[in-house]
């Protein structure tokens, strides 16, 4: 213990220490940054997103470039797995900003401290996909979270987003409590906070059967489902997804849910593989669970935006299907969805953003009628990301599904799939109403649409390029992912 | 040359290449004529370079895809398939011409979904992966999706929706089988392979199920016909004619290609239900066609009993039932095709398919009126027309398997009858109704597009071997597939026994 703390001791700090966060650091300085910038140049408030586009693409950049060999007993490693989620997360944050700068045009109002504390999130993102020790991995989901919160009661006046707030800041603070419950009886059980040395211990020891170490895996598993909204503990999303800015619900079903679930495969994989016969069968009727109360609670959405954020609670239940098959080819179909899936809603949410013109809430359904012959590029666009949600080739939806169904019933869950199928024609109907919309259905009397800015021409682009690259070749996806799971 | 990836990718590339056109109705229509007229062309050096003496693949491709899923980009064509692809170049011509007057609101989207259309279909019967083969099947939905839901009746979004999710439920299942296979026969998702490996008999029987699921929807068989009299109905002519000509008929070369090679001994256990539910398609179809008073639907559930035919042959595993049932499949799509373009072409001048709203339209479209009757006969199976040869093949083959069933078939035959002459009859004959006098005779486009079909449906009724020497060869090593060596013996002397 005392060793590990030498850092403390100024003495003894040299630059080679942290090397291995420098990315980190060079984000936490660009927030601090558009902080400053927000506070002294506020009339060049709209070069703000831009400045966060760079500076995330940036820091991604030496990410990637960046390969730490593991040592024993870091508390973060750069690996090809967390570079994996790293790039995805990193991504979801690029197109946040460039989202909202399209936003913040259709308001005319900026706001600068959206883009620090986006970029406060990403760091805690990093940190957390990066962690290899339970400590890290707390560290990076409240770095992660905390700026979430507030950004999701941002719009003061508006009293639903302030509900949204307080209800995301209660629930997660209570999954938080329960992750930390879990984490602590492991440390009790083994002495140590490092994953590997963990789950090592674990197998060594014979523990498989331990009651408290069973307590820690429910605990744990509750804790993360709260996290990445799989039900039964999904209760805060619908909620916090509809009240919370567009532009930024956009970004939580993406890039922290991608977070979660790279915190939620490592510890799976790399804490209980011993226990997998245990945790395998409940994660895969939690994920059933989540796709039939996602969907379903889907179909008789009036608006959009709450439409779109039962099917992210279906996604998740996907994803979730992959871990719990326990296997690298599983987790390896997880990632490969999940990256998928930031191109199919981070798309749809765009169009959203488009079609709802500013108004922040109740973006009825109704706002997609006749959009075939309003704007056409537009709604084949939604049209592409509405079947990829679907899973319909020649789209990433499907070669995602394809991939997450393969190596779940590898794994024994072949029930399991087959419902997920069957929930998945399901969701057919409610994407479907959405292109029915847009062309089977008459135009009304409606105000023209604000044309795209060029952020969000770039947003659309990355998405729908994503979505059909991914549904046509998806090899270098899956290689990249299967790469990655690589030991 | 990869022939095959030009026939898949250039209607697709053709139907692309219209988003970069003006939007109008003229320009459009004609530029997807043109590429349908040479996709017709590309098609025919298949026709007359296949090798009808060989079971082997012809004209393959093979390209590494996603290697890390074992997943290739294949294709080849035996005689199982090659007249699936002629059969769709041919229609998809009649489909741009007869839409050519009656599609003018967004007729650039219209001609794309049909051109990308005409792709997927071609590549779901070369594909010989069954990923591909899978993305193909799934691909199609899109642009069915939007014929039916845009350019349909009034009732098309209830029956564009339903015929969605039934599709999409029997392939979702379909997949989870694919998948099954896939890991059973040790990641592979070549056709050819699979074929050729022992699953247990349990393994065998679900994934038969489960491709039964995507299967039987899409024939349709009974009970799960229900999507397709109202998909039909409501669509607009070229997506009726697409739907009967092509689509209908994917689901029964899924039997053929994957369910009898892949799946034997599950087949031949599966048998009395599959026959039973055919025959109870034949009956009820035809049924059902006698208490119709719209056309379109009197030969939406003529479908079904037609199809039902199909997959009586089908599972009659034997030479002359599968001969019959591929050899039908075709006719059904010529015939239905063509019944369906006649009726579209009538409810272009008149705007009603109530049979009601007819009568005596023989005095003032005679030259329609001698097609809708070459057309009437060859779905009643006369001899001397395409209907008869299959129809005859059929019975035949399910007699020396099975033959109570095709005794009762038979029985559908004489409904058949029954409710085309009096479709006829009720259309063409008796008074004239007076909102008729006033109808325009037959212009020379919609001759062009009826005159191929009647020369195709006579030349095939008097040579059928025309067509039935591309099947033989393949269908015996099917039969042999199915029955293993001992059986295939006794098939191809069956076979001999032909006239």
């Amino acid at each position: 213990m005392i060793e590990q703390l030498v850092v403390l001791n100024p003495a003894a700090f040299s630059w080679g220490m942290i090397t291995p966060v420098l990315p980190e650091l060079v984000l936490l300085a660009i927030g601090v940054a558009l902080i400053v910038l927000d506070l002294f140049a506020p009339r060049q408030r709209q070069l703000l997103p831009w400045m966060t586009v760079l500076g995330v693409s940036a820091v991604l950049l030496v990410n990637l470039g960046m390969y730490t060999p593991a040592e024993p007993g870091a508390m973060l490693r750069n690996d090809a797995y967390s570079a994996f989620f790293c790039t995805l997360c990193l991504a979801s944050v690029i197109l946040a900003a460039l989202m909202r700068e399209f936003y913040s045009t259709q308001v005319q109002s900026h706001q600068g401290e959206f883009y620090s504390l986006l970029v406060f999130s990403a760091v805690g993102m990093m940190i957390m996909v990066a962690s290899v020790d339970l400590i890290t991995i707390y560290l990076g989901l409240e770095l992660m979270a905390l700026p979430i919160y507030v950004l999701t009661g941002m719009h003061k006046k508006d009293l639903r987003t302030s509900e949204a707030a307080a209800k995301y800041f209660l629930m997660g603070v209570f999954a938080s409590a329960f992750l930390l419950f879990g984490m602590s009886l492991l440390f009790g059980l083994t002495g140590t906070t490092n994953v590997a040395e963990i789950g090592a211990y674990i197998g060594r020891n014979n523990l498989a059967d331990n009651a408290s170490l069973v307590m820690a895996l429910a605990l744990l598993i509750a804790g993360l489902c709260f996290k990445v909204a799989v039900v039964p503990f999904h209760m805060w999303t619908p909620d916090v997804y509809e009240g919370a800015p567009t532009v930024l619900t956009a970004f939580m079903s993406v890039g922290p849910k991608a977070a979660g679930f790279a915190v939620f495969g490592r510890i799976m994989l790399a804490v209980f593989p011993e226990l997998h016969a245990n945790w395998g069968p409940v994660l895969a009727l939690l994920a059933v669970l989540t796709m039939l109360v996602g969907n379903i609670t889907a179909l008789v959405q009036s608006s959009l935006k709450r439409m779109l954020a039962y099917s992210a609670i279906a996604h998740a239940g996907y994803a979730l299907l992959g871990i719990a098959a326990g296997s690298a080819s599983g987790m390896a179909a997880a990632m490969s969805y999940l990256f998928i899936y930031l191109f199919m809603n981070m798309g749809a949410f765009a169009i959203l953003i488009i079609f709802s013109q500013g108004v922040e809430q109740g973006e009825s359904i109704d706002s997609c009628r006749g959009m075939a012959s309003r704007n056409p590029v537009l709604a084949l666009c939604m049209l592409i990301f509405m079947f990829s949600l679907t899973g319909i080739p020649p789209t990433g939806g499907f070669t995602g599904k394809f991939y997450l169904f393969q190596s779940a019933v590898a794994a024994g869950y072949t029930a399991a799939v087959i419902a997920a199928v069957l929930l998945s024609a399901m969701s057919a109907f409610f994407y479907l109403r959405v292109i029915r919309l847009m062309y089977m259905s008459g135009p009304e009397q409606q105000p023209a649409i604000t044309a795209p800015s060029v952020g969000m021409l770039v947003v659309l682009g990355i998405a729908v390029a994503g979505v059909l690259a991914t549904g046509l070749v998806p090899g270098a996806l899956f290689d990249w992912a299967q790469r990655a799971m690589l030991p | 040359m990869p022939l095959l990836s030009v026939l898949i990718f250039f209607p697709v590339l053709g139907g692309l290449s219209l988003l970069f056109l003006e939007r109008k109705a003229e320009t459009v229509r004609l530029v997807a004529l043109v590429v349908s007229l040479f996709e017709l062309l590309f098609v025919l050096p298949i026709f007359f370079l296949f090798d009808k003496g060989t079971h082997q693949m012809q004209f393959r491709e093979q390209y590494d895809w996603i290697s890390a899923l074992n997943i290739n980009y294949a294709l080849g064509i035996d005689g199982i398939s090659v007249l699936f692809v002629l059969l769709t170049a041919l229609i998809t011509v009649l489909c741009v011409l007869v839409s050519w007057e009656s599609i003018q609101e967004k007729a650039k989207e219209f001609y794309m979904a049909l051109l990308v259309l005409e792709g997927a279909m071609v590549g779901v019967f070369c594909a010989l992966d069954f990923f591909l083969f899978y993305v193909f099947w799934e691909a199609m939905l899109i642009p069915m999706f939007l014929i039916i839901g845009v350019w349909g009746g009034p009732n098309r979004l209830y029956a564009t929706i339903k015929f969605f999710l039934y599709t999409l439920v029997g392939s979702l299942l379909m997949l989870v089988g694919i998948i099954l296979l896939y890991l059973a026969a040790g990641r592979s998702f070549d056709i050819l392979f699979l074929a050729g490996q022992a699953y247990p008999f349990k393994l065998q029987v679900l994934v038969f199920w489960l491709f039964f699921a995507a299967f039987a929807v899409k024939v349709p068989m009974w009970p799960v016909h229900t999507w397709l009299p109202d998909a039909h109905t409501e669509a607009p002519t070229a997506g009726s004619v697409i739907l009967a000509g092509v689509l209908i008929k994917m689901g029964a070369y899924g039997f053929l290609r994957f369910s009898l090679p892949i799946l034997p001994q599950a087949t031949q256990a599966m048998l009395t239900p599959m026959l039973v539910l055919s025959v109870i398609a034949i009956v009820y179809g035809a049924l059902v066609c006698l208490a119709q008073t719209d056309m379109k639907r009197l030969v939406a559930y003529s479908s079904v009993s037609h199809m039902g035919f199909v997959t009586l042959g089908l599972f009659a595993l034997n030479q002359q039932g599968l001969e019959g049932s591929i050899l039908q499949m075709i006719n059904h799509g010529l015939v239905t095709g063509a019944l369906f373009l006649a009726i579209g072409m009538v409810y272009d001048r008149t705007h009603t398919r109530e049979i009601a709203a007819y009568g005596g339209l023989a005095n003032i479209m005679p030259l329609f009126a001698g097609f809708f009757m070459v057309f009437t006969l060859a779905a009643v199976g006369l001899p001397g027309t395409n209907g008869f040869i299959g129809e005859w093949l059929i019975l035949l083959g399910a007699f020396r398997a099975q033959p109570l069933y095709a005794v009762i078939a038979a029985t559908g035959l004489i409904l058949g009858a029954w409710y085309m002459l009096w479709l006829y009859q009720r259309i063409f004959f008796g008074g004239v109704n007076e909102g008729l006098r006033q109808l325009a005779p037959l212009n020379l486009r919609e001759i062009l597009t009826l005159a191929p079909l009647v020369l195709l449906i006579f030349w095939i009724g008097v040579y059928p071997d025309a067509l039935l020497d591309f099947l033989r060869v393949s269908v015996g090593h099917l039969v042999e597939q199915v029955h293993g060596a001992g059986l295939a013996e006794a098939g191809r002397t069956a076979l001999m026994a032909i006239p």
